[in-house]
């Protein structure tokens, strides 16, 4: 009973590092293709549309409503103390430093990740990747190279837009709901916030970016199964990307000191 | 010349090929038969090095398919044009943009050029003013076609065919025999072509070869396959359902 038990977890936690080294084999190629001519501009450019352009609408709607949550629970607690006028920096600095690049990425995941595994995954089953392949054209530089560039480079960007999504958000509910000054709230945030806060975020979207676009590339790349194989990436690719995006906002946090 | 000696293949425990030697002459038409299911795509998968065998080597002009790395058998790859069974068309891209792929990856040609030739193409195949329409506007025929028109655009020394006629009129398919024919008068192309279109392999077919439990059971031109004394062979090509194969 326990042996089973043992060799059930084993064998799941083998399946998992064998995915974790795949992926980091086919993130490593992609980042070399990257560099190496030729590199497609076209391709990239599409993917980037597809992952920035079109989260543009989500991610401000994530973030107002989030910044407005974040202005109406934090003025409830500080009106306490006393210290309304705080409810700005609060809604910044967590928007900036966590619930920004973390919420874009869980958003974009959902969003964007699982459109790549899908779509991979029905060219896998199509033989499309295998045509790739008998044209001699790497499908690794092919697929996934643009859709990591994309990711690398559009969720920061997202983030930034969240970011300020969330502080419009907290000054409408702040501000013109609760009562609190205009030139305090915005002068507060530029009393506590400082750019560096910012970049602390920006550098978690970064990874997230990365692991969103690796995560779904993967999980399309070997779907198997016919088309219920590629709803099983889709759901695959966001279940995994969103866990790892949290662990991984756990990890940097933990490391990146201030 | 393409030499496959002893090539074996198995799946979960099965075997679906099981020792297949045969060699497809240069500059000639090689048509190879057998039942559905016995391994014929699985075949041609592993002449273009998308499936590795369990054993067994595959020879291209001297050169084993199976012992090459990856940058060499693209290098490979590129004397070649594959026609999918299920054609395989980009779904995101236009009609042109998938004929034109090869020729925008691995030319200079700017892209007029490109539409030139993807016309003269496409005209080949039976089809016109289809440039801009996408696959999945397409009928079954229409995408085999296109996907013809692909596999040859790059005018490739060897060209294998995985039944081009199984989604096409009787009178497209002739059409296709002819083009096979042309092509390999005026380019000398080798071709390696699947087909249960009795009629094609009898018109194209230099050599035919039928593949069954997993090897080539019988192999000659075509005059020597019609009067062939083998029952299997006997009954497949006249496609009759009592005999030695059964159909269920
Ligand atoms: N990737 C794969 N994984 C597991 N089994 C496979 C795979 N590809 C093919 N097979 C099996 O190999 C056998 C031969 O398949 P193949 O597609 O080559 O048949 P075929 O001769 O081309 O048939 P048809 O005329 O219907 O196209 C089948 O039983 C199939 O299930
Ligand atoms: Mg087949």
């Amino acid at each position: 009973m326990i042996m089973k038990f043992l060799e059930a977890v084993g064998r799941r936690a083998d399946g998992v590092v064998n995915a974790t080294g795949s992926m980091a084999i086919m993130l490593g190629q992609a980042v070399m293709f990257a560099f190496v001519p030729p590199v497609k501009l076209r391709n990239i450019f599409k993917q980037m549309s597809f992952v920035g352009v079109e989260s543009v609408y989500v991610v401000i709607l994530t973030g107002t409503f989030t910044g407005m949550v974040l202005a109406l629970q934090s003025f409830n607690a500080l009106k306490r103390f006393g210290a309304e006028s705080l409810v700005s920096p609060t809604v910044a600095l967590s928007m900036a430093r966590e619930l920004g690049p973390v919420l874009t990425g869980l958003m974009v995941t959902g969003r964007a990740g699982s459109a790549m595994a899908t779509e991979l995954g029905t060219m896998r089953l199509t033989e499309q990747i295998d045509a790739l392949v008998t044209m001699a054209v790497n499908p690794v530089r092919y697929l996934v190279t643009p859709r990591v560039i994309a990711g690398v480079t559009m969720f920061p960007l997202l983030t930034i837009i969240a970011d300020f999504s969330g502080v419009v958000g907290g000054y409408v509910v702040g501000v013109k709901f609760l009562g609190i000054n205009s030139a305090v709230y915005t002068g507060r945030i530029m009393d506590f916030v400082t750019v560096h806060d910012i970049f602390y975020g920006l550098k978690k979207s970064l990874v997230f970016g990365v692991i969103t676009a690796t995560v779904a590339c993967f999980h399309g790349f070997y779907a198997k199964g016919g088309a219920e194989g590629v709803g099983r990436a889709a759901t695959g690719s966001v279940v995994m990307g969103s866990i790892l995006i949290l662990m991984s906002d756990y990890l940097l946090s933990s490391l990146m000191t201030y | 010349m393409i030499k496959i000696i002893d090539l074996k293949k198995s799946f979960q425990g099965r075997d679906v090929l099981d020792g297949v030697n045969l060699t497809i002459e240069k500059g000639k038409i090689t048509v190879i038969i057998g039942r559905s299911g016995e391994g014929k795509s699985v075949l041609i998968k592993h002449i273009i090095g998308l499936m590795k065998p369990d054993s067994g080597r595959i020879l291209i002009d001297g050169d084993d398919m199976t012992a090459l790395r990856e940058r060499e058998l693209n290098e490979v790859r590129k004397r070649f044009g594959m026609l999918f069974q299920g054609a395989a068309l980009f779904d995101s891209m236009t009609v042109a943009e998938n004929i034109g792929f090869p020729l925008v990856e691995h030319t200079n040609l700017d892209d007029e050029e490109v539409l030139k030739i993807v016309g003269e193409k496409l005209r080949r195949v039976g089809l016109e003013g289809v440039e801009s329409l996408m696959p999945a506007q397409l009928s079954g025929g229409m995408k085999k076609r296109v996907g013809l028109a692909r596999a040859i655009v790059m005018d490739p020394e060897i060209v294998l065919f995985d039944e081009p006629t199984s989604e096409l009129d009787p009178v497209m398919s002739d059409s296709i025999a002819d083009l096979v024919l042309e092509t390999q008068q005026a380019l000398h192309t080798t071709y390696a072509v699947i087909t249960h279109d009795i009629t094609l392999a009898y018109k194209i077919a230099d050599r035919i070869a039928m593949l069954h439990g997993g090897r080539i059971i019988e192999e000659g031109s075509v005059e020597e396959m019609k009067s062939n004394e083998n029952p299997i062979v006997r009954q497949f090509l006249e496609g009759r359902a009592q005999g030695p194969l059964k159909a269920y």
